[in-house]
């Protein structure tokens, strides 16, 4: 197939996850605000980041003076994932160049890897394919940032409208979206306490840290150890 | 439209380990699978970190709270995304009122 044909049928692909990003990046920009920041900032955030999951939680952690290493450790932990996708596919790619390579690197997201692979099932994963099907929802993502940030500023205090409140809610929609069963529910439970307590005991940032420890740890216990790969 | 320099070391820090993630597995010699336990913790790593940033709003803050969260969970094995968020919001809101 050449080229424009296939960027045509990653943009068909790709359509419904765009429609989704606009929401929630209006959102993204609007809590941004209320938490403090700037429209630009919120905006850059969606530039260098682009990693949803990851710039909620940060939000969630923001205060003033910044926890910079908070941060930077909520990041990696939630974005580890991305490390695993990057390797499953690479296997079923074409002949990426060197610079397309740390190019599609930098716009690989959950949904974008979704779609590559279940296209893999039937043809290698071509540069063009792969750079319209993920390219064009750091688009949407940064655009509808900068103009939630902007609306939101506009709002006044967050709390007032439960905005606050916002994050939770999304982020137990976010969690039922990854539920697979009796492992997730150990995983859940075991960070919650661990997260609920650190913070009593040892305040922030040290709740997320111990929560994500002890949601990895009981899943490690929990799960069958198995030397042979299946 | 000013921008913090803390702020942005932040955001500068977060891009780059976010963009680690990402290209470390397109480098990886051999692919990189894993089984077992090791598969367990890492596909835990997600909802464990998700859970660990919010619970302490969910558990810690009050009685609103700590009902909106359950009948938020309840929404979220039904509605989609968005709607899940506007249940949570709409249902804080009202029961901080009565609070």
């Amino acid at each position: 197939m050449n080229p424009p044909a296939t960027a045509r049928e990653g943009v068909r692909d790709i359509l419904p996850a765009m429609i989704a990003a606009v929401p929630i990046a209006l959102l993204f920009g609007a809590l941004a605000v209320g938490k403090g920041l700037s429209v630009l900032e919120a905006g850059l955030m969606s530039i260098f980041v682009f990693a949803g999951g990851a710039q909620f939680a940060a939000l969630e952690l923001w205060t003033y003076p910044v926890p910079v290493l908070a941060l930077t450790f909520s990041t990696l932990l939630i974005n580890a994932r991305h490390t695993l996708m990057g390797a499953s596919l690479v296997p079923k790619m074409g002949a990426f160049s060197l610079l397309q390579r740390l190019g599609a690197a930098g716009v690989l997201t959950d949904e974008a890897w979704a779609l590559a692979e279940r296209r893999a099932l039937e043809r290698r994963i071509t540069p063009a394919y792969w750079f319209a099907v993920a390219g064009i929802l750091p688009v949407v993502w940064i655009g509808c940032t900068f103009l939630g940030a902007w609306l939101g500023s506009f709002l006044g205090d967050p709390r007032q409208l439960g905005a606050d409140f916002a994050f939770t809610a999304l982020f137990i929609g976010l969690i039922a979206g990854l539920w697979k069963g009796r492992a997730t529910a150990i995983v859940v439970t075991a960070s919650a306490v661990a997260s609920a307590l650190a913070y009593v005991l040892a305040g922030p940032p040290w709740h997320v840290a111990a929560g994500a420890f002890a949601g990895i740890a009981a899943a490690w216990a929990a799960a069958t150890p198995d030397r042979a790969p299946s | 439209m000013s921008v913090d320099p803390v702020t942005l070391v932040a955001i500068i820090a977060m891009a780059i380990v976010t963009y680690l993630t990402r290209v470390a597995g397109l480098f990886v010699a051999d692919r990189l699978t894993l089984h077992g336990r090791a598969k367990a913790a890492f596909d835990a790593i997600p909802p464990a970190v998700l859970v660990a940033v919010i619970a302490p709003t969910a558990l810690t803050t009050g009685w609103p709270e700590t009902a909106a969260a359950a009948v938020t969970i309840l929404a979220a094995t039904r509605l989609p995304l968005l709607a899940t968020v506007a249940v949570g919001v709409l249902v804080v809101v009202a029961l901080r009122a009565i609070a």
